[in-house]
């Protein structure tokens, strides 16, 4: 049937391309895990002794908690900034609301890297707050060491997300009909009433998709740690990373990646039923 | 408050990179055009420049071209492997940048492929293709079917219609869309580190001159030169999408 072929022809190429490139690299992954090592001989052996490894590896697991937990604290800090901007833009800003969000994006836009890398300018010993601080006189000698550690990640991550989160809660909040607030006005509602029993609950899917694309890739994270971290700092994705660059062991890798896709995956799953996808994407 | 803490980092870095001092502390040494002139001395930087703009632009090219044919199959049409092609293509929404990273490494490992900028441009791709997906099919639902079929009423084939009525009502979107997926790979160092060869692009390069401290006024004056080249690109993205939704207006 024509309907058919057309379907056929728009839906080839990408999926094609996906699976080729997306899905069975993660079938490789499956593979891998199975592996007794990476290279030679080992790599034919079927064995569980990964999955094994990593069930008895403490430190891993712990890490693995550990991380998630920083992702789930930056999540929730940058909600916390970002509800009242968000709000603000989209109820208080009037017409000036979509150069404000521009001049609130920009800074998204600029290099990852390089965002981290401020703030490793600014919070180390010899860093430019210290210098600034001792050059001003504001205190008399360097402060102890703000950098690396998890809070240095934590501050930074929140600094980089931000934008990201305050996007979604202003989109959710733009949704909401502003005549269900008059509504309520003229039923004797006080401000904050309505906004307890209406905004808040309406912007809920909004603050969901804001958590989640906060946390997801914060749970996946290896480089800020890399850059502001230090050895105190280290997330469960500096171990997969370290299994890939340094020990070569890509079984063993592979199990912890895996793990992580299913963690990130029912994550999505449990909280992301309310979310809009456009939202997640910040699109 | 919340403007200052967003852009306070970024103007220190930018202070720094015209000040005449190797280490980043204050009191500032006074004013220099220095690091911008050797910026552009240095061969190895102007490479990783050139690699990341060659996979930017093939990857994005790439992405928009899939993204919006895939988007297209699942607006207009019904189909059984919708929903299964859906769950695929949003995936990588969601997948920590590690483990995409890592996946395609053991795939190219396994073929016994070696790394390259392809690698990399291939997992930018796959970033990228959900993005353009949702970008294209709001343009898509924003604008009636009716004009597509009147189309065909008037005796336009399928693939005519496509070319000469939906694409060009859809090409704010796909410009857009192609944009977001530019600086996106522009931009992207998680993936790229694990699947770069020799040839670095710039996040990686980058990256590598981090443990050179005296590299240092270099690499925060190369950021204020990308920061005012990406703010340039989003503003003209958004001018774009401004002109878009003044199109779906005039539209009936």
């Amino acid at each position: 049937m024509e309907q058919r072929q057309r379907v056929a022809l728009l839906l080839g190429p990408p999926g094609l391309w996906l699976t080729v490139f997306f899905l069975v690299p993660l079938g490789i992954m499956a593979v891998f895990s199975f592996r007794a090592g990476s290279f030679g001989a080992e790599r034919e052996l079927f064995t569980l002794d990964n999955y094994r490894q990593f069930l008895q590896d403490s430190a891993a697991q712990h890490l693995l908690w550990r991380s998630t937990g920083m992702a789930f604290l930056t999540a929730a800090f940058c909600i916390l900034l970002a509800y009242p901007l968000a709000y603000f833009l989209s109820f208080q800003a009037g017409t000036n609301r979509l150069t404000l969000l521009t001049v609130l994006i920009i800074p998204a836009w600029t290099s990852f890297l390089l965002r981290i890398l401020a703030w490793k300018v600014i919070l180390g010993s010899t860093g430019a707050l210290n210098s600034l601080l001792l050059w001003t006189g504001l205190i008399e000698e360097t402060a102890p060491i703000l950098l690396f550690s998890r809070e240095a990640v934590i501050v930074a991550l929140v600094y980089v997300w931000l934008p990201f989160v305050a996007l979604p809660i202003f989109a959710g909040l733009e949704r909401i009909d502003r005549r269900l607030l008059e509504a309520a006005e003229d039923l004797g509602c006080r401000p904050w009433q309505s906004f307890l029993r209406i905004t808040l609950p309406l912007s809920i899917p909004g603050v969901l998709a804001g958590f989640l694309s906060v946390f997801i890739p914060t749970l996946g994270e290896y480089v800020t740690p890399l850059l502001v971290g230090g050895v105190n700092g280290i997330m469960y994705g500096n171990l997969i990373q370290d299994q890939f660059t340094r020990a070569l062991n890509w079984p063993l890798g592979s199990v912890l990646s895996l793990v992580m896709l299913f963690l990130v995956v029912l994550f999505t799953l449990g909280f992301g039923r309310r979310v809009r996808l456009s939202d997640l994407a910040g699109v | 408050m919340i403007a200052a803490f967003l852009y306070l980092p970024i103007l220190v870095l930018v202070l720094f990179s015209f000040n005449d001092s190797l280490t980043l502390v204050f009191p500032l040494r006074g004013f220099t055009l220095r690091w911008y002139g050797e910026l552009f001395d240095s061969p190895e930087l102007l490479n990783a420049l050139r690699n990341s703009l060659w996979v930017g632009l093939a990857s994005s090219l790439v992405a928009t071209a899939l993204g919006t044919a895939a988007g297209l199959a699942i607006t207009r049409f019904r189909f059984r492997l919708r929903g299964p092609f859906l769950a695929v293509a949003t995936i990588p929404l969601v997948i920590p940048s590690c483990v995409l990273g890592v996946a395609l490494l053991l795939v190219f490992a396994e073929l016994g492929v070696p790394l390259s900028l392809w690698a990399v441009g291939i997992g930018h791709t796959i970033i990228n293709i959900p993005y353009v997906m949702l970008i294209v099919t709001a343009r898509l639902l924003g604008f009636s079917e009716h004009i597509e079929e009147a189309a065909m009423d008037l005796g336009a084939s399928y693939w005519e219609t496509l070319l000469r009525v939906t694409l060009p009502i859809s090409a704010p979107a796909l410009l857009a869309a192609f944009l977001s997926s530019f600086t996106t790979s522009f931009d992207e160092f998680a993936v790229a580190f694990f699947l770069v060869g020799t040839d670095a692009t710039l996040p990686v390069y980058l990256y590598s001159q981090l443990r050179f401290p005296s590299r240092l006024p270099l690499v925060v004056t190369l950021t204020s030169v990308i920061m005012l080249a990406s703010v340039l690109l989003v503003f003209f993205a958004g001018r774009l999408q401004g002109l878009g939704r003044q199109a779906r207006k005039a539209l009936p």
